[in-house]
């Protein structure tokens, strides 16, 4: 009989938990945060957990071809640094014109 | 699956700091303070990347979130100085946090009701080869397009921060 810690595993589902946790931690800065980067910021911390599952299920599950799940990590990754680059850029922009980046002055399309 | 003493040890461990700082965005009451914090999520989320046996994906997210994404988040705090750098919520404060926990709760519901088709296999060795060899045998294509992507990506972030041009020119 072995100790419980030599026979200790990490599942999938503990993995999966984390990333769920983490997704829903981003959801709530994404939709409750005042200030716009903050909003920006959650975004970015739901796109890691959904790599974090990916990654999960390219680790644990049956595939004939287990690694594809690394490639669109990495393409997750890319569209990821895309969208910072212009939402920031969008922040600042805004910020020109407004002098603020909180998104309850920012109603110009608002009737 | 992964029963390496060490690595279990270190995927709940890694795992408790990467939450423990999520929530720390979450809550802490300097926007500066927050992308810091941030910062430690996304390093402690590529050791998760480490764990899962995800090398490459490993570097990248170090390379991409540790370093560029969160320079470019400091960047915007910085560059935004008479806004308010107070972390605080806006009045959908309690409709947000109730649709957060209805999501984790389902999440976790449905994670726990499926069942989960396991191959049961031993870590990756170094995946960088086997990833670039993917890039160019079935991927080209989203490959190509990824770059036009950040391409257009870059040139739009140059033109919406640029100074206005009609008076420069």
């Amino acid at each position: 009989m072995l100790p419980d810690l030599v026979l200790a595993t990490v599942p999938l589902e503990h993995v999966l938990i984390l990333g769920a946790i983490l997704f829903a931690i981003g959801l709530y800065l994404a939709l409750a945060k005042r200030n716009a980067i903050a909003v920006l910021m959650g975004v970015e911390l739901m796109l890691n957990a959904t790599n974090v599952t990916l990654l999960a299920f390219s680790r644990f599950i049956v595939s004939p071809r287990p690694l594809d799940g690394q490639v669109f990590a990495i393409f997750v990754i890319t569209v990821a640094a895309a969208e910072a680059a212009v939402a920031l850029a969008l922040a600042v922009a805004v910020y020109r014109h407004r002098e603020t980046v909180n998104i309850d002055e920012i109603d110009l399309l608002r009737w | 699956m992964i029963n390496d003493t060490g690595i279990v040890i270190a995927f709940y461990i890694i795992g408790a700091t990467t939450v423990g700082s999520a929530l720390m965005v979450a809550t802490v009451r300097n926007l500066i303070h927050a992308v810091l914090f941030l910062v430690l999520t996304f390093v402690g989320v590529a050791g998760i990347y480490i764990v899962l046996s995800a090398d490459f994906v490993a570097m990248a997210q170090i390379l991409i979130y540790a370093g560029a994404i969160s320079v470019l988040l400091v960047f915007a705090v910085m560059l935004t100085p008479s806004a308010d750098r107070k972390n605080s919520e806006t009045s959908f404060q309690l409709p947000a946090l109730a649709l957060t926990v209805f999501v984790l709760a389902v999440s976790v519901f449905v994670i726990y009701d499926t069942n989960w088709q396991l191959a049961g296999r031993g870590q990756f060795l170094s995946t960088a080869a086997s990833l670039g060899r993917a890039f160019l045998h079935p991927y080209v294509v989203p490959f190509e397009v990824a770059s036009v992507l950040l391409v257009v990506a870059m040139v739009g972030a140059i033109v919406l921060t640029q100074e206005e041009a009609s008076d420069a020119a």
